[in-house]
């Protein structure tokens, strides 16, 4: 199952805290959408340290980042 | 920009210092500065003693006495009259803890607050502590625990306890006044307060104002409770991005250095704690006299390459 988390517009510490919570939930994936430098870097940690691997693609003015267990 | 000049300004907007300082006559500089900030905390009276706390320490890091004291306070209409009161209360309380005065001050309307303070102080010409002049031999001794950005960034979110709140705000409202005071007595040749730029930026404007190389050990930095998880769970506040990115060049951390360890070196800090730099030989007793969380962090060392080396 997918889970997706719209983060654009949100600054820190909000992104991290909608991750938090979708990962909360049974998922395969979530799929994570920022806005800035500053979201992307601390999902990317949070990523890492709740232990999902963690791709991140570049789409047009803002980033995607997909979490896999 | 046009360029201030004067023979009695000892320290002026040049050498990024924590406040100016100007010559009166052989035996008085006056010192003076200003900051203010958006609460940083929910609770309105810790927010004013911590914003009081973070204005009067620029003038401890001189080697100065705070003296007299102006309030700068922008709030929105709507912002009840008892938090306004509370706000002030908290400033007043620490101003007169550090044995100053407020004298005086102005307000603005504001859609968000901001509350601080213009400090102005004194010091003997001689016992100016200037953030440029750390010598090689030198060590570095921080007197309070780093994380304090990362920290408020996660109470916002509420993800902090009672107890690890209340260690943050205990560090937050300490003044720098009995730091500065214990310093003192020692053959101090520098010394900065850690704000906004975070650790390892005034430990650069340190080294690259003294033509040396700081030396970091990240083992020894003292870091308030919980700052090193919420580091890894990614709760770091958009300035210690920017903190990092101006650095960049100029700073070399080590990759043994846990990224964590890295963040919180990055981390703004909000009424931080004082950068000591005084010869190996006394370091340790003032680390002992200072006592709380003061540690001796690192050392000076000629210039190689870098300003500061975080290993």
């Amino acid at each position: 199952m997918v889970i997706h988390v719209d983060a654009r517009g949100c600054a820190c510490p909000e992104p991290v805290i909608k991750t938090k919570k979708a990962i909360a939930q049974e998922h395969d994936e979530v799929v994570v959408l920022v806005d800035n430098k500053t979201a992307l870097e601390n999902v990317k940690r949070f990523a890492g340290k709740s232990k999902h691997q963690v791709t991140v693609e570049e789409v047009e003015d803002y980033y995607q980042l997909t979490l896999k267990k | 920009m046009p360029k201030f000049s004067d023979p009695n300004l000892l320290v002026g907007f040049d050498t990024s210092d924590d406040a100016s300082v100007y010559k009166m006559d052989e035996n008085t500089a006056l010192i003076q500065t200003v900051d203010i900030f958006p609460p940083v905390v929910d609770d309105p009276y810790e927010y004013g003693q911590i914003a009081a706390v973070n204005s009067l320490s620029d003038v401890y890091a001189m080697g100065g006495d705070p003296k007299l004291a102006l309030n700068i306070f922008c709030f929105p209409e709507d912002l009840p009259k008892d938090v306004v009161q509370a706000i002030l209360q908290g400033g007043y309380e620490k101003v007169q803890e550090a044995e100053a005065l407020i004298t005086g001050g102005h307000t603005i309307q504001d859609n968000e607050p901001k509350y601080g303070l213009s400090v102005t102080g004194f010091a003997h010409p001689a016992e100016i502590l200037m953030n440029n002049n750390v010598k090689d031999g030198d060590v570095l001794i921080l007197t309070k625990a780093l994380g304090t950005g990362i920290l408020t960034t996660a109470a916002k979110a509420g993800l902090l306890d009672e107890a690890t709140y209340k260690a943050l705000v205990k560090s937050m409202t300490q003044l720098n006044k009995y730091s500065a005071e214990i310093m003192k007595k020692y053959s101090v040749n520098s010394c900065t307060d850690v704000t906004g730029f975070g650790l390892l930026g005034h430990a650069f404007e340190m080294a690259y104002g003294s033509g040396v190389t700081i030396n970091l050990d990240h083992t020894k930095l003292p870091v308030l409770p919980e700052a090193f998880d919420m580091a890894e769970m990614g709760i770091i506040p958009a300035g210690a991005y920017r903190n990092r990115e101006s650095l960049d060049d100029v700073v070399l951390v080590k990759e043994k250095v846990p990224l964590a360890a890295e963040d919180i070196l990055y981390d703004p800090q909000t009424a931080g704690g004082l950068l000591i730099s005084l010869p190996e030989a006394e370091g340790m007793k003032l680390a002992k006299e200072l006592g709380g969380a003061a540690e001796i962090i690192g050392w000076a060392e000629m210039f190689n390459d870098y300003s500061v080396i975080v290993g």
